[in-house]
């Protein structure tokens, strides 16, 4: 079954220099472990592929049912020398919750998940 | 300086940056009761804005906004006993406290204020002398040593923790203004100075310094950009500051003054938990190393949020610098294009211009297009705009020369006349020509930065 990253979790960003971070932080705490499984390093390196020139680093809060993410090389040079409408990494936490998911079946209906709406 | 197990200290957040809401510092000390007001007023190139500032004037180089704030706290401060910490010093906290002390003498006040002021963090006027002692001041992304860019060095501040606000407090003053302090010191200080804790109880020191994340962003964690949910968050137009309730054991519950909008809770506080993240295991402060992986939320009744768990490590022998450097010229101009096919009409614009700056043969460090109603959050993560009724050419450049530049502004306008078609929204004239000062992050050995602390009354 397809489903939204932006049904299952919210998410914050910010900046520092070049570097945009995004905390991701389930919506139900028992649709953490699903998320951190999802959201690997490589997913989410494939995610922003040609939207940021760095790496990706990836940190685990299960404190906070939360992840956090480095997208280095993302901001133009940030700060002031950026001239992206977004100088300041604020909506790439949106950007990542585009993210679509595919779950088997079972799991997403005892998880009680929502399903993607059809496009 | 008791510190039993049922006090409670409150420190309430009234500015998340130079250019927050006027009113919410007077909404703070008015709302219910508060012993600390916490403003922060530095962003990481406000330094040098007020660097320009002080050059151009010498009393000038502070936040003027903290003058209006304490004006509108006055009263809370001399007859409730209110204490203000913030760091409006910038790069005169000096001048800051005397214009402080101006406004308290009008209203009749000044008698009832002891300002404490922070100062030693200005590293500017030794910069050559730690250079040639040795302190590369290496940028802490490049790699890149300070001296390629020493001649166009406009400030230099290390960022400096709790310890001399904590004696500016002890020395009996109610407002302690300073120049570069962590954002975080601001809140972690009165909690020391109150609790009575160690330099090296280190889960507490933690504890203080994740109090003052959580609440230095403002309304940021009471509802204020907050994803979760946001539609049904109510009254923002009324939004209440949090403020911190702090006890000596390190636990404390982020709150806000009844009636008032916004909401606090876990998922408020997790979004500010997160927000401008590096590592959460190791979150350094001069003071301490604070790990986030250990901080717990507990829902506390309405609008009230406990925090607890949390584990610090001892500091590092660093402190962070924050360097401002002039780093060459950018412009953005921007022309909007109207349905039909307006993202077409926007890319062939795009091209136009592009051939126009070759053609001329200007070259730029930078030069980004964006699409705004297309494209320019989201790149190409975004779905298909399909029928746009506008979209919104917005190109930038930038490059060492200031001529450059200004020749690209120029080439904004005419193609309102000499390119594609159904095009408006340039009534705001040729884009402007910016000086960027950027922002240029180092270390330096701790033992180098002796912070003084003066009492003036």
């Amino acid at each position: 079954m397809k489903v939204r990253l932006l049904d299952l979790a919210h998410a914050r960003s910010g900046d520092k220099g070049d570097t945009a971070n995004v905390g991701v932080i389930a919506l139900e705490p028992r649709w953490y472990p699903l998320i951190a499984e999802q959201l690997t390093l490589n997913r989410v390196r494939d995610h922003f592929k040609g939207i940021i020139t760095g790496d990706v680093e990836r940190f685990e809060l299960p404190n906070l049912n939360a992840l956090n993410f480095l997208l280095h090389g993302a901001l133009d040079g940030g700060g002031t020398l950026s001239l992206k409408t977004d100088a300041q990494g604020k909506v790439f936490s949106t950007a990542m919750l585009r993210m679509i998911l595919d779950i088997p079946d079972d799991r997403a209906a005892a998880l009680g998940l929502p399903a993607a709406p059809v496009p | 300086m008791s510190s039993t197990p049922d006090k409670i200290i409150r420190v309430a957040s009234g500015q998340g940056f130079w250019g927050d809401w006027l009113d919410a510092p007077r909404r703070q000390v008015e709302g219910g009761p508060v012993d600390y007001l916490m403003l922060d007023y530095l962003a990481e190139v406000t330094m040098s804005i007020l660097q320009k500032q002080k050059e151009r004037d010498p009393k000038m180089g502070y936040a003027r906004d903290f003058i209006g704030a304490m004006e509108s706290v006055l009263p809370a401060v001399t007859d409730r006993g209110v204490k203000v910490i913030a760091n409006a010093g910038g790069v005169n906290p000096v001048a800051c406290a005397h214009a402080v002390l101006d406004v308290a003498r009008e209203r009749g006040a000044a008698g009832k204020l002891k300002i404490g002021v922070v100062t030693g963090d200005d590293l500017l006027p030794r910069l050559d002398e730690l250079i040639a002692s040795g302190h590369a001041l290496t940028h802490m992304e490049t790699g890149q040593p300070l001296s390629t860019v020493r001649d166009r060095v406009l400030s230099a501040n290390a960022y400096i923790g709790s310890t001399p606000i904590v004696e500016a407090l002890a020395r009996g003053a109610n407002v302690v203004v300073t120049g570069r302090s962590t954002d975080t010191a601001l809140t972690m200080a009165p909690l020391r100075h109150e609790f009575g804790w160690g330099a090296d109880e280190w889960d507490k020191l933690a504890a203080g310094i994740i109090a003052g994340h959580i609440i230095e962003c403002g309304a940021q964690c009471s509802g204020g950009n907050c994803m979760y949910d946001w539609r049904n968050i109510p009254d923002l137009a009324n939004i209440g500051y949090p403020i911190v309730e702090a006890r000596a054991d390190g636990t404390f519950t982020v709150v806000k003054h009844p009636n008032t909008g916004g909401r606090i809770n876990v998922p408020s506080v997790s979004e500010q938990c997160v927000y401008e993240m590096g590592d959460p295991h190791s979150y350094i402060t001069p003071d301490v190393v604070a790990d986030f992986t250990t901080i717990h939320l507990a829902a506390d009744g309405e609008n009230r949020v406990r925090v607890f768990g949390i584990k610090g490590r001892p500091a590092t022998d660093k402190l962070k610098v924050s360097i401002a450097y002039r780093a060459g010229f950018k412009a953005v101009g921007t022309l909007v294009y109207s349905w039909p096919d307006a993202l077409e009409k926007a890319q062939l614009a795009d091209r136009v211009l592009r051939q126009r700056l070759d053609t001329m043969g200007l070259t730029f460090d930078s030069l980004l297009t964006e699409f705004v109603g297309v494209s320019s959050t989201h790149g190409p993560l975004a779905v298909s705009p399909g029928e746009a009724p506008e979209v919104q050419l917005r190109v930038g450049v930038r490059s060492p020369d200031r001529k450059t530049v200004e020749r690209f502004t120029r080439e904004i306008a005419p193609l309102v006349l000499n390119g594609p078609p159904s095009v408006t929204g340039f009534a705001g004239g040729r884009p402007k020509v910016e000086e960027i000062v950027a922002y240029w992050p180092a270390l330096v050995d701790k033992t180098v930065v002796q912070t003084r602390v003066e009492v003036l009354s």
